[in-house]
């Protein structure tokens, strides 16, 4: 190995290692994305949720609180924006990934707005058709995934298997 | 969102029965119990002790709700809420029961009279072996694959 290479690796210290924003709305959303977990192995994830209370159960990661947000609550939708997009800027994530629901869906599109990565994951709950929060986001995911294999399409959302 | 059917259902399913082993998490619902024990919200702790401690959970179709007594191996009996009834926004709990019933250890009652039936055979539903606590290998593989790729 020549000298430049290993100047390089001092750089790159931990090749490979990502940071990564996991987002979602509570209930069925958090434990849904916790059930992720294994796929972060290796990386530093921070979690965004609706509940304080979750806390306990996203280990040492770092973790914020953002205001639960639905399509019906519209006058609250400007304080969860302005939060993520903190988050965003202040973490710096090199990838976001969301179960949903529209918390998740303001984060993707934040996040592609910044040049940073997507991944949805629509919850195993929608098994006839895509969350509205899942169709609407296709265009922002660079990985868009369903639970459910026959709501795949060779366009995307596609399959990959489910949480459980 | 309140989900009054249900907490009434058990609310007096175990008053007729006297059931003094019964406890509630009734979320926003509006109908207070008064035969049972109840709270609105556990923390995440509490909730899993409680699930831990419980022989049988009765909730509705959510998959947080599911997928946690799958966890936990535990028999659960769900009741889909309906949007009709503005229990939810839409019907995607009946799909999702319909879907999770194939599992042994889900009972899914349709409405509230076939919950008071399926309350009375409660002590003969019997749970399964504990599902992992995490996604399926295809899932998290493909998803390392795209964080590494990133």
């Amino acid at each position: 190995m020549n000298g430049e290479a290993r100047e390089g690796a001092a750089v790159d210290i931990i090749p490979g290692k990502k940071k990564i924003l996991a987002v979602s709305s509570g209930g069925g959303h958090w434990v849904e994305l916790i059930r992720l977990s294994p796929a972060f192995e290796g990386h530093v994830v921070v979690f965004a949720t609706v509940d304080k209370a979750y806390r306990s159960e996203a280990g040492s990661a770092r973790f914020y609180t953002i205001l639960d947000v639905t399509r019906w609550n519209k006058f609250r939708w400007s304080q969860t924006l302005v939060k993520l997009a903190y988050i965003l800027l202040r973490e710096k994530p090199d990838l976001v990934i969301s179960t949903g629901a529209l918390p998740g869906y303001f984060s993707l599109r934040l996040a592609k707005w910044f040049g940073i990565k997507t991944i949805w994951i629509d919850s195993i709950a929608n098994v006839e058709e895509l969350s509205l929060s899942g169709q609407m986001i296709g265009k922002y995911a660079d990985l868009w995934l369903t639970q459910w294999p026959q709501l795949a399409k060779p366009g995307g959302p596609f399959y990959r298997g489910t949480v459980l | 969102m309140p989900f009054d059917r249900l907490v009434s259902t058990v609310d007096r399913w175990a008053k007729e029965n006297g059931r003094d082993d019964v406890f509630a998490q009734i979320g926003q619902s509006e109908y207070q119990p008064s035969n049972i024990q109840w709270t609105n919200f556990l923390e995440p702790e509490e909730f899993k002790r409680k699930y831990g401690a419980a022989k049988v959970i009765v909730a509705h179709a959510g998959t947080g709700s599911i997928i946690t007594a799958l966890q936990f191996g535990k028999p659960i009996l769900v009741i889909p809420r309906r949007a009709n009834l503005r229990e939810t926004r839409n019907d995607h709990q009946v799909a999702t029961a319909e879907q999770f019933r194939r599992f042994d250890s889900v009972a899914v009652a349709w409405d509230e009279r076939e919950l008071v039936t399926k309350l009375a055979g409660i002590d003969n539903l019997r749970g399964s072996q504990r599902i992992e606590s995490h996604a399926s290998s295809g899932l998290v593989k493909a998803i390392r694959e795209f964080i590494d790729g990133c």
